[in-house]
């Protein structure tokens, strides 16, 4: 019944996150909630027994692909207005429900790695049998998600430059 | 091969839709370009989640699979959007997307 505890906790801590970075104004502290929800799901994730997909979510999802979001919001705010903004946006009570959800997560894992992995639910798949299937069977669909990153790099490539803003007046 | 799943299958799902709507809900209020990027990362991991919960109520590894090639799916479409976010805000000087919905700018 433990298991069942965590994961209706992860689960309250994920929607309530989601709904506040849905609903906040300022794009920095949206984006701090969102990455909360993202360590709730990779809890929930550890604790449906999927370990590999927790770690993948904390990693790729709340690390890499959160970076590119600060970067860009980096890159929008510049200026003495972004200075105050930081001013305006570091206040210390902003950071206490992040925090506070923070803290819950990090209680809720350190409970779950010193329980035994009978708090997990049914079965644990873990990343040999994973990684077993992924160059089996599933190796075209890897081929596939190459290539599409590999496009997906291109068409960033591209849509970052700034010749195309220059050709604006002539060819748009 | 499954072990009684104590986490009710409907439950995980029922989160999962929750979640899914709450990122719908971001893209159809929300008017800025960020919020709205936010907001589909927020449908995608509730979609990647689906597929966790179904592998974890059979006990295979397919589900895991599927939640990996979503997660090239996410990152292909967050670079492709902060790209097109970043041209949107060098020519309109705005986030705001409603000021980019005429197809000739």
């Amino acid at each position: 019944m433990i298991q069942l505890g965590l994961f209706y906790m992860a689960a309250t801590i994920t929607v309530v996150a989601s709904l506040l970075a849905v609903t906040r104004y300022n794009a920095s502290h949206a984006l701090i909630y969102l990455i909360v929800s993202l360590l709730g799901s990779a809890i929930i994730f550890y604790v449906l027994g999927a370990p590999f997909a927790a770690v993948l979510e904390v990693l790729i999802y709340a690390g890499a692909i959160m970076v590119l979001f600060v970067f860009v919001i980096m890159m929008l705010n510049l200026g003495a207005a972004g200075v105050d903004n930081e001013h305006q946006w570091l206040q210390p009570r902003m950071w206490i429900i992040p925090s506070l959800l923070c803290l819950l997560l990090l209680a809720e894992i350190l409970f779950l790695l010193n329980t035994s992995s009978h708090a997990l639910s049914g079965t644990v798949v873990g990343p040999k049998v994973v990684g077993i299937e992924l160059f089996g069977p599933y190796v075209l669909a890897v081929e596939i998600a190459s290539m599409l990153l590999l496009a997906g790099l291109v068409g960033a490539y591209h849509l970052g430059r700034r010749y195309l803003l220059d050709m604006r007046g002539e060819s748009l | 091969m499954s072990v009684a799943l104590t986490i009710p299958m409907e439950h995980g799902l029922l989160l999962a839709a929750i979640l899914f709507s709450i990122g719908l809900l971001g893209v159809m209020v929300r008017r800025n370009i960020i919020f709205i990027l936010m907001s589909l990362e927020i449908m995608l991991n509730a979609c990647a989640m689906v597929f966790i919960i179904a592998g974890a109520h059979w006990g295979q590894a397919d589900g895991q699979i599927m939640f990996m090639l979503i997660l090239s799916v996410a990152a292909a479409e967050v670079a492709v959007g902060l790209g097109l976010l970043l041209q949107v805000f060098r020519r309109f000087d705005s986030l705001d997307i409603d000021k980019a919905n005429r197809m000739r700018g």
